[in-house]
């Protein structure tokens, strides 16, 4: 199978602290993978350097078919090419709506003119209404998106990230402060939007984790310690003493 | 049950999504036809000509004001170099507008020493009379164009468009953002002010442009009736500066607007290219101030350099913090109100004020007033003056605990929101 996304021999450094040492990962066209690691482990920064925030000091990262770099482009060309990123700590934008901030998100032209000629038509709007409804905002639509809760947030930061309509979705830690019902919904909608596209999930939850049931790669100390289903890394010395077994 | 689910907003008219488009063209309407009825051109001769310059101007100033609050109330981008555009536009008008009268005047000066005056002779006639104070006597390049109405009203627009976008695309390009971005708008400003303090700028120096009030082959027409007239193509310009501004923020595009003031990082992870965005809206916003400074000048006068000195820019942001910025009418409100209450203190009609031994006059004393109030309403009441708006709509603040709405510079704060 051919790869959506090549990570090979990536480092990133801070001030000669290494965050991500000679990282490779790859993931297919359709697939759902957890990164799991102890805090540090390199999980965000990994993800900085796919959507092009940081930039490596070495490596490559290649994408699509046939592969390009994605080295060295800006954030908004990645973003456009296909990646949708949901951030560790839920960011919307508060002082807009739930319906503003799916708006925003659709995947539609980006350019400033077409942007500005921009008019949501009924097919938009019912799009909106789906999303709304699939992250269960869909009372709350014309709410400004600061007013909602913790959890919320991270709702319509998915749902964002779904609008984007994104061949690969780098999701970190989703889960984090929403009840267990939550945790389950989340799950199946990560595990939906893995039958069409590649899906990346950071998080620390090894339940949230098992239930993805996919295959796991685990991250220590910015390089790749272990890979493959989640009994199997469990099992794995290694990972028992840098993270489970603390 | 359809309606009992709070319905989202779907897409409608341009007057429903703001509305304060309508109430504010009405005012305006309402604002310009009282001045020309109490005006001594067109009117009954209540308020004097000058008056009615100076409140033409203010609409000029509110033109501006409202560029502003495009870049920095609605983007996060804090310009302090907004008045250099304005200035810009200026020149470009009173250009032609000195070329023009001064070549009436010296054809019917020719005229009168009998033989017909060849155009070699009208052109350094001309060239003289304007250059003599800086000792030049030949039309330097930038007046090549200055015979042109069509073509100066172009620099109108270009001049300013042009500087804005090359300043802009080197600026974003390099993503300064914050305060460095201002101090860089403050050097723009300030270093355009110096060259044209030369006088081999080819704009006179110090002693600028002059008699811009008097329009070429209308000095017949008292300034009574000139001064009406520019009233309303100010009028004009704000209003239809006031419905481009409201279309450009009310829908998509100000969404992604707003949302690079308060968190431009999330914006581009969105897909988004803000400096594309912000080049835009830069270069919309100084056009808007060319055009401003356009109509603004051949009320006052005269233009020089001083008037694009960087203090100029800073005062073009206090009027939009004290209005209230990332609100059309807050800008608006803020340079009538602040520029008028400057004028009526600066021009030296408010009585002196006594206490104990020393004497406050408020010529010399108003910068200080002006300068607490910006503090005071920075402090205590973040949404200035359309913020009064607020209470009577009865809008609240979010409950943010103290955080604002994003992680950028510019970004709104707590207090300048609304929930
Ligand atoms: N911008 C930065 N500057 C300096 N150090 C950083 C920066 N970003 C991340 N790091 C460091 O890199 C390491 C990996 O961080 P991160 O990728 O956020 O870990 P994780 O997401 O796995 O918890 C941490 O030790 C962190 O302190
Ligand atoms: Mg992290």
């Amino acid at each position: 199978m051919s790869q959506l996304l090549e990570v090979s021999g990536v480092s990133v450094s801070f001030d000669g602290f290494k965050a991500l040492n000679n990282l490779s990962f790859s993931i297919g066209k359709a697939e759902l993978r957890a990164v799991i690691g102890p805090n540090g482990a390199g999980k965000t920064t990994f993800m900085d350097v796919v959507t092009g925030k940081t930039r490596p000091d070495e490596g490559s990262v290649l994408w699509g078919e046939p592969p390009v770099s994605l080295l060295g482009k800006s954030e908004s060309k990645i973003a456009t090419a296909g990646v949708g990123r949901k951030f560790q700590r839920p960011t919307v934008f508060e002082d807009q709506s739930v319906q503003d901030n799916l708006i925003m998100a659709l995947k539609k032209a980006r350019s400033p003119l077409s942007v500005l000629l921009f008019k949501p038509e009924a097919s938009d709007f019912a799009r909106v209404d789906e999303l709304a409804d699939v992250i269960g905002l869909g009372p709350v639509l014309s709410m400004k998106s600061g007013e909602l809760s913790h959890g919320q947030k991270q709702w319509l930061e998915i749902g964002m990230l779904l609008a984007q309509e994104p061949k690969l979705l780098l999701v970190d830690e989703p889960a984090a402060g929403m009840t267990l019902a939550e945790r389950k919904k989340t799950t199946q909608i990560l595990r939906d939007a893995a039958k069409s596209r590649a899906v990346v999930v950071v998080e620390h939850d090894m339940d949230f984790v098992r239930r993805l049931d996919c295959r796991v790669t685990v991250l220590h100390e910015g390089s790749v310690l272990a890979e493959g289903y989640i009994d199997h890394v469990t099992q794995n010395q290694q990972v028992i003493e840098v993270y489970l077994g603390r | 049950m359809a309606e009992l689910t709070a319905g989202p907003a779907r897409r409608r008219p341009l007057v429903v999504r703001y509305p304060s488009v309508l109430i504010f063209l009405t005012c305006l309407g309402l604002f310009t036809l009282g001045a020309t009825i109490l005006s001594e051109g067109f009117g009954i001769g209540v308020i004097s000509t000058s008056f009615v310059k100076t409140l033409g101007k203010t609409l000029c100033l509110c033109l501006v004001a409202l560029g502003m609050d495009l870049v920095w109330g609605y983007c996060g981008i804090l310009s302090l170099g907004h008045m250099a555009f304005f200035g810009l536009g200026g020149y470009a008008i009173g250009m032609w507008l000195m070329y023009e009268r001064t070549r009436l005047i010296v054809v019917d000066s020719l005229a009168a020493g009998g033989l017909p005056a060849t155009p070699e002779e009208i052109s350094s006639g001309i060239a003289a009379q304007i250059f003599g104070v800086v000792g030049a006597s030949e039309f330097p390049p930038v007046w090549a164009v200055a015979h042109s109405l069509p073509l100066q009203l172009a620099a109108v627009v270009l001049a300013p468009g042009l500087l804005a976008l090359v300043f802009g695309w080197l600026a974003f390009r390099s993503r300064v953002t914050g305060v460095y971005l201002s101090i860089l708008t403050q050097a723009m400003t300030l270093a355009l002010s110096l060259y044209l303090f030369q006088n081999d700028s080819g704009l006179r120096g110090n002693n600028g442009l002059s008699g811009l009030q008097n329009l070429p082959g209308l000095e017949n027409t008292s300034q009574a009736i000139v001064s009406i007239w520019f009233l309303w193509g100010s009028a004009l310009a704000l209003g239809l500066g006031y419905v481009l501004a409201a279309w450009m923020v009310s829908g998509k595009f100000g969404s992604v607007l707003r949302g690079i003031r308060d968190d431009e990082a999330r914006v581009r992870f969105l897909g988004y290219p803000v400096e594309a965005f912000k080049l835009f809206v830069f270069t919309v916003s100084a056009v808007l101030a060319g055009i401003a400074g356009a109509i603004y000048y051949p009320q006052a006068g005269i233009i020089n350099p001083a008037e694009l000195a960087p203090i100029a820019s800073i005062y073009l942001a206090v009027w939009v913090a004290i209005g209230g910025r990332g609100r059309l009418y807050g800008a608006v409100i803020g340079a009538a109100f602040v520029s008028l209450l400057s004028s009526w203190f600066t021009g030296g009609q408010a009585p002196d004020l006594n206490i104990l031994e020393y004497r406050i006059q408020w010529v010399d004393w108003w910068t200080v007033l002006l300068g607490l109030s910006f503090v005071a309403v920075t402090l205590f009441a973040p949404k200035g003056i359309g913020g009064l708006f607020d209470l009577l709509a009865a809008r609240r603040n979010p409950n943010r605990h103290g955080q604002d709405l994003g992680p950028d510079h510019g970004s709104l704060r707590e207090k300048e929101a609304d929930a």
